[in-house]
């Protein structure tokens, strides 16, 4: 058992021997309450399927898959008061707000539930451990990696992205190119910004094809750039010359995967992210690991995460999705 | 008749563009091959087809900012009406797109009318309600490509005679507007209740009314440019086209549109509008930073309006030395 590898944890295990004493007593299975935005949207439904999938390989934990209707703070305080009623052993949640559900999930703490935040994480207070999906290093290096990946001769890419002052993407795109050198033969030869607007980002594109004829990718590390680039490459009938990739959602790139506009594209997996905040969960309750800076929790078959010293983690490099799994992926989110 | 289109704001304008040319192909020779031509015409005939409903409002003193907006509910429903029956033919997505637009100009233009409320209030609030109603009937969500149906997405793309419909339909558009403000009551009506409107009230032209048919038929053609925009793009949401009324008023004051109303022609909505498209298109491939892009942008649009400013004023100061003189 992956267990096993935590005993040199000694600080943690008197904490531990309180919880699985707890936990004994109920005589039941471990209930982990999966706390989402709202319910309904598939994203966060897809995230349920990866605890379940967790739940099953852990054996012996219930997913309580809950939320909200709709996206507000006051309705997960008010689901969260009911789990803490019900004395759930953990609560895993995508919070709406990152003030908002602090002072209940205090409260829940104090009872001994177990509270981490993944997704859209809550102020350091209010949980034990939160779970980032990617960090931006990750996701610099994934979305040069994503043009490499297609060009092993080397060759030529671009960049298309949001504003010149989106935050996001500059630091992304500062990342990238802080790992540049281990992607000889790849050279960048120019970063535009399409705003965030299909029309703008398409005239971008089509622009970056006419300067650089031997253009070999474009790399658009947003959702709407990403998608006016494929639409430029299909209409200026280059798809099989110039590859598109970056960072979009499977439900909006479907069509750019299908015209072969785009070979593949990168977006965090909301499965696996369901199933590593389960898994963490079901560590931290069940005492095989502790939440604080520098701690190792093992996520099962997504690897494993180290906590920084606001005790949180990225998950894993951005999932890429290419015509393999997007028709699995297209309705999902 | 020579020499008074030599001096017009249509010569000028062909002038301002021919010189743009010559300095973009200066830095990027391929620019002013005829192809890349049709493209950026092709690319132009959304803000071409705006601009002349744009200016026939202005010309009756109002302006539509809601131009935008509801191009941009027209795609939406025309996009949801192709994902719910992808085998309806495209002469019926038309009919939609347009029908629609005209009710949603008619309805700017009865607020106008009977209401008697300013234009730019009404079209303000009507742009932020029609990008409202998109959200509550998409749910925030997109339609993506893959969803639309092929023939949907082949319409404006089709091509002929190297130049693809959808710049054909600015061709039409411009042609036909053309001979409907020179020669058609409701077009002379339109520059009557904007140049003097209690002139035109004794002349029994009803301003009020003109002014509903300015926005119903800038409503029409933001309708039936939403069909065309989601079209081309191959992706319909709430934020599509967000900021483009801007566009659309600059083109109509570059192409010496009078703000003030009464002044104005086809001919100068479109040179304005490609005067826009062009700088739009030659930018990303110029090689300037972007950073400098919408300084340059700017730019071009406060030289167009200081010379529109110029041009009327010079009438006035000769007026006034001729009145020194007689003194």
């Amino acid at each position: 058992m992956k267990r096993r590898t935590f005993t040199k944890l000694t600080a943690g295990l008197s904490f531990a021997a309180t919880m699985l004493g707890s936990t004994a007593m109920a005589q039941d299975d471990m209930r982990i309450a999966l706390v989402v935005k709202a319910l309904g949207i598939g994203f966060f439904e897809a995230a349920a399927e990866g605890a379940e999938e967790a739940a099953a390989e852990l054996g012996g934990v219930e997913i309580i898959y809950t939320g909200p209707t709709d996206t507000t703070a006051e309705g997960q305080i008010e689901v969260i008061n009911s789990l803490i009623a019900q004395g759930v052993d953990a609560i895993a949640v995508s919070a709406n707000d990152t003030d908002a559900l602090v002072p209940t999930l205090q409260r829940a703490m104090q009872r001994g539930i177990t509270v981490i935040s993944w997704d859209s994480g809550v102020a350091e207070e209010g949980r034990q451990v939160h779970l980032n999906p990617s960090s931006n290093a990750l996701i610099g290096n994934m979305i040069i990696k994503l043009a490499a990946d297609h060009l092993p001769d080397g060759g030529d890419v671009a960049v298309l992205s949001a504003t010149t002052t989106s935050t996001n993407q500059n630091i992304w795109i500062d990342e990238m190119n802080a790992v540049m050198d281990n992607y000889p033969g790849i050279n960048v030869v120019a970063t535009v910004y399409g705003d965030d607007l299909a029309d703008k980002s398409y005239r971008e594109a089509t622009g970056l094809m006419q300067s650089y004829p031997d253009l070999d990718a474009i790399i658009a590390p947003t959702s709407v750039g990403i998608v006016a680039a494929a639409q430029a490459v299909v209409d200026a009938g280059k798809v099989g010359e110039v590859n598109v990739t970056g960072l979009g959602l499977p439900s909006e790139m479907a069509g750019a995967i299908e015209s072969g506009a785009s070979q593949s594209f990168a977006i965090w997996n909301p499965i696996d992210l369901g199933y590593s905040a389960a898994m963490i969960a079901h560590a931290l309750a069940s005492g095989a690991a502790t939440a604080e800076p520098g701690a190792k929790i093992s996520i099962g078959r997504v690897g494993s995460i180290t906590l920084d010293e606001n005790t949180s983690a990225a998950m894993a490099d951005p999932f890429v999705y290419d015509a393999s799994n997007i028709d699995q992926f297209k309705s999902i989110f | 008749m020579l020499n008074r289109f030599i001096t017009s704001r249509e010569a000028l304008l062909i002038g301002a563009i021919i010189l743009l040319l010559a300095l973009i192909s200066s830095r990027f020779p391929a620019f002013v091959a005829p192809s890349n031509l049709a493209n950026v015409f092709n690319d132009t005939s959304p803000l071409v087809l705006l601009a002349i409903g744009q200016m026939i409002v202005i010309l009756t003193k109002c302006i539509d900012l809601s131009v935008a907006a509801n191009l941009a509910l027209t795609g939406m429903v025309v996009s949801m009406v192709n994902v719910a029956a992808p085998g309806l033919p495209i002469a019926f997505i038309l009919l939609i797109a347009v029908g629609l637009g005209t009710l949603l100009g008619m309805f700017n233009g009865l607020l106008v009318w009977k209401l008697a409320i300013p234009p730019i209030v009404v079209t303000l609030g009507t742009m932020t309600i029609f990008r409202g109603i998109i959200f509550v009937i998409s749910d925030g969500k997109w339609v993506n490509s893959h969803e639309m149906s092929d023939a949907f997405k082949a319409f404006p793309r089709t091509d002929i005679l190297g130049l693809p419909v959808l710049g054909w339909i600015a061709v039409v558009a411009v042609i036909g507007f053309t001979v409907l403000m020179t020669r058609t009551t409701l077009g002379r009506a339109f520059y009557a209740a904007g140049g003097n409107p209690h002139a035109a009230t004794y002349a029994g032209i009803d301003v009020g009314k003109t002014q509903f048919w300015a926005f119903t038929i800038s409503g029409a053609l933001a309708g039936l440019t939403g069909y065309l925009w989601v079209s081309r793009f191959a992706v319909s949401y709430v934020d599509i086209a967000g900021g483009f009324e801007l566009d659309v008023v600059a083109a109509c004051v570059i192409g010496g549109v009078s703000i003030m109303g009464g002044i104005g022609t086809v001919a100068g909505a479109l040179l304005g509008a490609l005067f826009l498209g062009i700088i739009k298109n030659a930018l990303p491939v110029v090689d300037i930073s972007p950073f400098w892009q919408l300084a340059i942008s700017g730019g071009a649009i406060i030289i167009a309006v200081a010379l529109n400013a110029q041009a009327n004023r010079e009438k006035g100061r000769i007026i006034l030395k001729r009145a020194e003189h007689a003194s």
